[in-house]
Formats: structure tokens, C-alpha cells, sequence
């Protein structure tokens, strides 16, 4: 027999991994998990593709003063005729006006992409909190606030929308709003479904024995949990935001001091750039659209893959 | 994932099923026409309450651009001025023709909207049948055979149209094939002064209807594949497709009488659960297209605001989206029997 292998004291030098306080422990695991997820990420050809178009677009509308002055959106200074056709002086033509449409559709470009991350942002808050909440508490209070989800979900969209931004006046912090609070039922629903699941695991039934309270088992113990799949519907539910505006603003709820995508569809369309064949004014903001949207789109397929590998 | 269930697992029966009306399937059909009668409710009482709580005179909301004697405002106000349980209750046994008349067309709104339905359905009616078929068809031809040449360009095409605004893609179709080639008229449901109780004015509003009804359903047949391609997928992977695999069926058999059949359910629903956004859809399309629906209306009315009859509409295309999904929830029961008990 043997004498016990006694290990030694500090072998390698390493810091004693238990006295790194759990936040230290939490915070490095976290920064590992995000490492893996971009080395997974920069694999998937289609995600990065949509991350580089959507960086093109981001900063497009950053610089967008810096390319065009503001007085290229004035009407009193345009600069060419109306209607002409894309040429070197304006790659992409001119407007009803005689504006360059290019000049727009950079500009347009803060608006569209400022509603559609802020109105998601609001969208997330609400689906989350509404969702968790509902899947939480059992009684009378998370059976409330599914049926609120289910009566929200059938609402159509677009009426409800309409409503609401007629209700509100025509402002760009109501159509944030407007776009908001009508697209977060999805959300809460997904949640709600993956909270009940985190629900039902023995550490949450732990930290209830050991008398966490309400909110300490939703934000400590929930919401980490179902953090990854917001983040994954987010990417999608921004192209949804987008969309939304662009359909709200070309029916004239938007903004009507800004420049945004919808908006300059709106004017092309009342103009009459249709009958007119002016294919660039109608085609370019569009195209904008889609290619944004489709960028979204694109990532958060791939963030879903990385996620849920089960269909990859 | 085991094999066999796990006997524990099977729910087991405590009636048993004596015919179509038994107990579950009764308790499944009342729970679910209760439920959409609350959603109903509820939609009524949104719509009651969200239009009182706006800003400003009420009575200047209802009445703008619309000349009214002293003795028509004072019946008005009185109307606006009764309490609110009893506005309430008169909203509630009449929510359609009670109150207000439409603003902008001085009528009753009932009989404002009544003469659009029909265009509305059509249009909607018809875009939703083709973008179901080509979406079912596109989804099971790609799922079936997952990573080949069609899949791919299948997949990337339904994208991009997932991701167009339907009326941008409707108005790019009408500049081309109406402004640029002539081949469509470039607008409007049927030429004026043809007569439509014959087959050469059917003909007409076929004609007429090809452009928008195409970028309805082109949007939608992109969701309808992409959705009918990932529940193929989830079904092929399934033991039963396995078991008929292994029994030497044909590949086509273990598609069309087992895969197929069972990866329908979830697009059926989603067909219905999108009634919602179509209609969505059909307002701007018919705004693009000058069709004299109910979505052309909806922007007439906003345009004002004409109150009252943005109000009944957006109570009609809620009902109409509620009773369309218990219509979808019973036929799901009907077919799937698992749900019901």
C-alpha cells in the first residue's frame, strides 16, 4: 500500500480557481461562449455575407452628411430636372423634383434603420417580459397575460397598426411605438414556451426551495436562459420592423418632416413616377429594402443554425 | 429519443369514443368557439375604448371637412356626451351601424363598406389559393430533396421575395408589364362598361386581376415553401418514414401517402394564422393596383382620419381573421385527432 498523493500546494502557479469570485467565473465563461459563437459564425457563408451588406448600409447612413449635404433633400434646391433618367451627375437619377434620388436613399437609410432597430428593441422588451412573466407565474396573473398574447397575436397587423399611428398622430417617435407594441406577441410566445422548459429544471426548483424570490428566479435564472433565442429572434423581428415601416410610411403614417425608404416610395408612387416609367425612383429605395431586410434575415438564420444545429 | 413510447407516456382514454361527438371532441369544439369568442370581445372593446381615448374634441375628430347643422352637432354631442356604460352598450349591440356615419362618404358605414367586400375577397380568396398550392408544392419539392440544385435555388429564390414589401414588388410588376409592355390594364378590377354577369366580362376581371393577385401570392407562397420545406424536413426524419422505408415502399409512396399528409397540418395553420397579414397585404396592393376594395378604403379612411369608418374596419378584418382561425382550429381537429382529447 501506498502512502496518498498528497497534490501539491500551488503546482502550476495558477490563480486557486476557488478564490476567482463567481462573477469573474460567470464573466469568463460568457467571453468563451461568445468566441465560439463568432468562430461559428465566420463559417457560415450566408451570415457573413448579411453582416457585410448590412455593414455597407450602417455606414452609408452614418456618413450620409459627409457624402451629401442636407440642402440635397431640400425641394427649393434642387439641383436637376424631374425625372431624369440615372446619368454621372446622379447615378441613380433624380426624383419627381429634380433631387438625386441617390442623395435620398443615403439619407432615407438613418431613418429606416433607426426605427426598424429601436421599434424591435421596444418589440423585445415587451415579448420578453410579457413572455417570461407569463410562463413564471402560474395562477390567474400568467394566464391573463397569455390569453393577452393570444388575443394580440390574432389582431392583424397592418389594421392594428393603422389604427394605433392614426391614434397617435404622425410623429417618428410614434411610429417607433406604433411598430412596437403591435409585433411583440410573437416573441412572447416563443419565450413563454422556453421558459416553461427552463422552468421545470431542477436548479430552478433549487433556488425556489432556497427561497429566491420571484424576480430573482426570472432575471438570474430565466432570462440567461432564454437570452440566446431573443438574440436570435431580434435579427429576424428587425427585418420585420423594417418592413413595417417602410409599408406604414408609404401609406402616409410616417414622419412627414424625415426621409425614410417608405417615404420616398410614397412620393415616387403619388408623383406618378408609375405611368411615368421612372424605374430608378421606385426601384432604388426598393432595393435598399430588400437588401437590408434580406441581410437580416440572412443572420439570423445563421445565428438559429448556430444555436439550434439540429436542421444544419 | 427511444424507439417504442414508453407505455407510462400514452395518455390513456377515460371515455371511450362512442362516435364523432364524443366528449373531447365536444369539450375541444365549444373550448375553442369560446375562445374565439373572447378574442372577439375583446376586440370590440379595444376598439370601443382606443377611439375614446384620443386627443382632442371628439366631436371635431368625427365631424371634419363635414358641414352639419346646429341640430345634427347637438345630437352628436349628446350621443358623445351619454355615459360610458351606456355608449358602451350601444356600441356593443351594434358595433357596425351604430353611431357615427362615415365621414368622408356622409352614408352609414355599413353601407359604405358592404359594396367593396366582395373585390376584397376575391383578391384575397384567390391569392391565398394559388400561394397555398405553389408554396406546398415548392416546400415539399425542395425538403424531399434537401441540398440538391432545386432546393438551393429554391430556398435562395423564396428569400429574397420573403424579404420585398408587397406593394414595391407590385408596383415594379405594373411598370413593366403594364407601362413599359401594355400587356395588363394598370389598374381597377374590370374596364369600365363591361358587363359582368357574362363569361367575356369574367374574363375581363381575370384579366384584370393577374398583376395583383400575382404579387399577393408570390410574397406569400415564399413564406408557405419555406415553412412547408422545414416540416418536411421534421417529418423525413421521423421513425414511421423509416418504417416505410424499410417495408420497400417507393420513394414517391412514402412521400405523397405518408410524409406529405402529416407535414400539411402545420402549414394549413400557418395558411390561416396569415389570413391576418394578406389582408394586410391586399390594403396596399389594392391601393397600387386602384382596386375599389376594402384596403382602398382603409387608406381613404386613414387619410382623413374618417373615424368612424377606420373603426369598422378594423373591427370587420379582426372578425373576419378570428372566425377564419377557429374555422382553422376545427379543421386541424377534425384532422388530427391527437389535439382533441
Amino acid at each position: 500500500m501506498s502512502a496518498p498523493v498528497v497534490p501539491p500546494a500551488d503546482a502550476a502557479g495558477a490563480p486557486d480557481p476557488a478564490r476567482r469570485s463567481p462573477r469573474a467565473i460567470t464573466r469568463a465563461r460568457r467571453r468563451a461562449s461568445a468566441a465560439r459563437f463568432w468562430a461559428q459564425f465566420r463559417r457560415n457563408r450566408s451570415g457573413m455575407t448579411g453582416l457585410a451588406v448590412l455593414a455597407v448600409f450602417a455606414l452609408a447612413a452614418v456618413f450620409a452628411p459627409v457624402f451629401f449635404d442636407r440642402s440635397s433633400l431640400d425641394v427649393t434646391q434642387a439641383t436637376g430636372l424631374p425625372f431624369e433618367p440615372p446619368s454621372w451627375e446622379f447615378p441613380l437619377g433624380t426624383d419627381d423634383v429634380g433631387r438625386s434620388v441617390l442623395a435620398l436613399v443615403v439619407w432615407g437609410a438613418r431613418i429606416s434603420l433607426v426605427v426598424g432597430l429601436a421599434a424591435t428593441v421596444i418589440s423585445m422588451v415587451i415579448g420578453t417580459t410579457i413572455g417570461i412573466a407569463s410562463g413564471h407565474y402560474r395562477g390567474w396573473f400568467g394566464g391573463a397575460l397569455d390569453r393577452l398574447t393570444d388575443w394580440f397575436l390574432v389582431i392583424p397587423f397592418l389594421p392594428l397598426a393603422i389604427v394605433l399611428a392614426t391614434v397617435l398622430g404622425r410623429s417618428l417617435l410614434n411610429i417607433i411605438i406604433v411598430i412596437g407594441v403591435t409585433s411583440w406577441p410573437g416573441t412572447a410566445r416563443l419565450i413563454r414556451a422556453q421558459t416553461l422548459t427552463v422552468e421545470s429544471r431542477p436548479y430552478l426548483e433549487r433556488s425556489r426551495a432556497l427561497g429566491a424570490s420571484n424576480t430573482h428566479q426570472m432575471t438570474r435564472h430565466v432570462l440567461p436562459n432564454v437570452m440566446p433565442l431573443v438574440l436570435a429572434n431580434t435579427t429576424l423581428a428587425v427585418s420585420i420592423s423594417i418592413l413595417s415601416e417602410t409599408t406604414l410610411s408609404f401609406l402616409g403614417l410616417g414622419d412627414p418632416t424625415t426621409v425614410s425608404w417608405g417615404s420616398i416610395l410614397e412620393q415616387a408612387f403619388s408623383s406618378g413616377a408609375i405611368s411615368q416609367g421612372a424605374w430608378w425612383y421606385l426601384g432604388a429605395p426598393g432595393v435598399c429594402v430588400v437588401l437590408v431586410v434580406l441581410a437580416f434575415n440572412l443572420m439570423g438564420r445563421a445565428i438559429e443554425d448556430i444555436l439550434d444545429p439540429r436542421e444544419a | 429519443m427511444s424507439v417504442l413510447p414508453d407505455i407510462a407516456t400514452v395518455p390513456v382514454r377515460e371515455h371511450p369514443r362512442t362516435g364523432t361527438w364524443s366528449s373531447p371532441t365536444l369539450r375541444y369544439v365549444v373550448g375553442r368557439v369560446l375562445s374565439a369568442f373572447g378574442t372577439l370581445v375583446f376586440v370590440v372593446l379595444f376598439n370601443f375604448f382606443l377611439f375614446r381615448v384620443m386627443p382632442g374634441d371628439p366631436i371635431s375628430l368625427y365631424t371634419r371637412g363635414r358641414a352639419m347643422d346646429q341640430d345634427q352637432l347637438r345630437a352628436l354631442r349628446s350621443q358623445l356626451n351619454a355615459p360610458l356604460g351606456q355608449q358602451l352598450l350601444e356600441y356593443l349591440t351594434n358595433p357596425f351601424a351604430g353611431g357615427v356615419d362615415s365621414i368622408r362618404f356622409n352614408e352609414p358605414v355599413w353601407e359604405v363598406i358592404s359594396p367593396r367586400v366582395p373585390a376584397t375577397l376575391l383578391l384575397v380568396g384567390t391569392a391565398t389559393v394559388i400561394a397555398t398550392l405553389v408554396g406546398v408544392w415548392l416546400g415539399i419539392r425542395s425538403g424531399w430533396n434537401r441540398g440538391g440544385r432545386f432546393d438551393k435555388v429554391s430556398t435562395s429564390t423564396t428569400l429574397v421575395l420573403y424579404s420585398m414589401p408587397e406593394f414595391w414588388f407590385g408596383m415594379i410588376i405594373l411598370i413593366v408589364f403594364s407601362v413599359q409592355l401594355g400587356w395588363f390594364p394598370v389598374g381597377g378590377l374590370s374596364t369600365p362598361g363591361t358587363d359582368l354577369g357574362t363569361p367575356a366580362g369574367w374574363l375581363d376581371v381575370a384579366w384584370h386581376l393577374v398583376l395583383p393577385v400575382t404579387t399577393l401570392a408570390v410574397i406569400y407562397f415564399a413564406e408557405y415553401s419555406l415553412i412547408m420545406r422545414a416540416s418536411i424536413l421534421e417529418e423525413r426524419s421521423q421513425e414511421y418514414v423509416q418504417t416505410a422505408r424499410a417495408k420497400g415502399l417507393m420513394d414517391s409512396v412514402v412521400r405523397r401517402r405518408h410524409a406529405v399528409p402529416n407535414a400539411l397540418l402545420p402549414t394549413m395553420t400557418l395558411v390561416f394564422l396569415n389570413l391576418g397579414f394578406v389582408i394586410g397585404g391586399a390594403i396596399t396592393i389594392e391601393y397600387v393596383f386602384s382596386i375599389d376594395g376594402l384596403g382602398s378604403l382603409t387608406v381613404v379612411a386613414l387619410q382623413g382620419p374618417d373615424v368612424p369608418l377606420l373603426q369598422a374596419l378594423f373591427l370587420l378584418f379582426s372578425a373576419a381573421v378570428i372566425v377564419a382561425n377557429l374555422v382553422a382550429d376545427l379543421l386541424y381537429g377534425w384532422f388530427d385527432p391527437r389535439v382533441r382529447t
